[in-house]
């Protein structure tokens, strides 16, 4: 069995994707600098979305710069925020 | 004391108070703020606004908001409601409400938590109009309002 961590997508990126999650394989991604990389490759049409400014949280906590994934991570992608 | 709700349902802004108030002996000050649905953004007349979340994380940003608040300001009880789900123009989408002993404290911190929460919380807004649906970028002019605090503090210290 491979080991993953769940990827979630949210507002305008879950949209323009086309999905709201996938499971990620820790083996070929082990923190957050090699998950944009491993996203580009998967969704090459998609450069353009993953370019824009997205703010990443692990575990319900964002996080800035480069952060080390393990199994059973929760991470998400989004665009910034909007609320209130 | 704290109440952190996200839901799809309206408040009322008297109940929301009266939590605040009863029997609360101790603060001289209540500050709340609420925020509406504008009919008329950058120029577009929004017939419907729809806010998505991410549950799960909203409630701890939110709580973590408030704790950095209550690490600045005396803010007893906190009350802190944001809607969720598909909105029409009047209704009302957030409340921010704070109890402390005095009114500086009461309306820095109500102030603070909303300027946070607008740069923290995990929400997002599509709005639908007659050009049809579009997600709505983040604003510097919120970004400013958060970074206000930071200098704040720093000159402060």
């Amino acid at each position: 069995m491979t080991d993953t961590f769940k990827l979630k997508f949210f507002a305008r990126l879950k949209d323009e994707l086309g999905t709201a999650e996938l499971d990620v394989p820790t083996q070929q991604v082990t923190d957050t600098d090699a998950l944009k990389t491993w996203l580009c490759e998967r969704f090459p049409e998609r450069q353009a979305a993953l370019q824009r400014p997205l703010l990443t949280a692990v575990n319900h906590d964002m996080v800035n710069g480069t952060t080390r994934l393990k199994a059973g991570d929760e991470v998400a992608l989004f665009p910034p925020v909007t609320g209130g | 004391m704290l109440h952190i709700g996200v839901q799809t349902s309206d408040f009322t802004v008297q109940q929301e108070y009266d939590a605040l108030c009863d029997a609360n002996t101790e603060d001289g000050a209540i500050v709340f703020f609420v925020g509406r649905v504008r009919d008329l953004n950058e120029g577009e007349a929004v017939k419907q606004l729809s806010l998505e979340h991410y549950p799960g994380m909203t409630e701890k940003a939110l709580t973590q908001v408030v704790e950095q608040a209550r690490e600045r300001w005396p803010l007893h009880r906190v009350r802190v409601i944001h809607r969720v789900g598909d909105l029409l123009p009047a209704d009302q989408i957030v409340f921010v409400g704070v109890s402390s002993p005095h009114r500086q404290a009461a309306f820095d911190g109500a102030a603070f938590i909303m300027d946070y929460l607008k740069t923290q919380a995990p929400f997002w807004k599509k709005e639908r109009s007659d050009q049809g649906e579009r997600w709505l970028d983040a604003r510097d002019s919120d970004r400013a309002s958060q970074e206000r605090w930071q200098s704040d503090s720093e000159s402060h210290s």
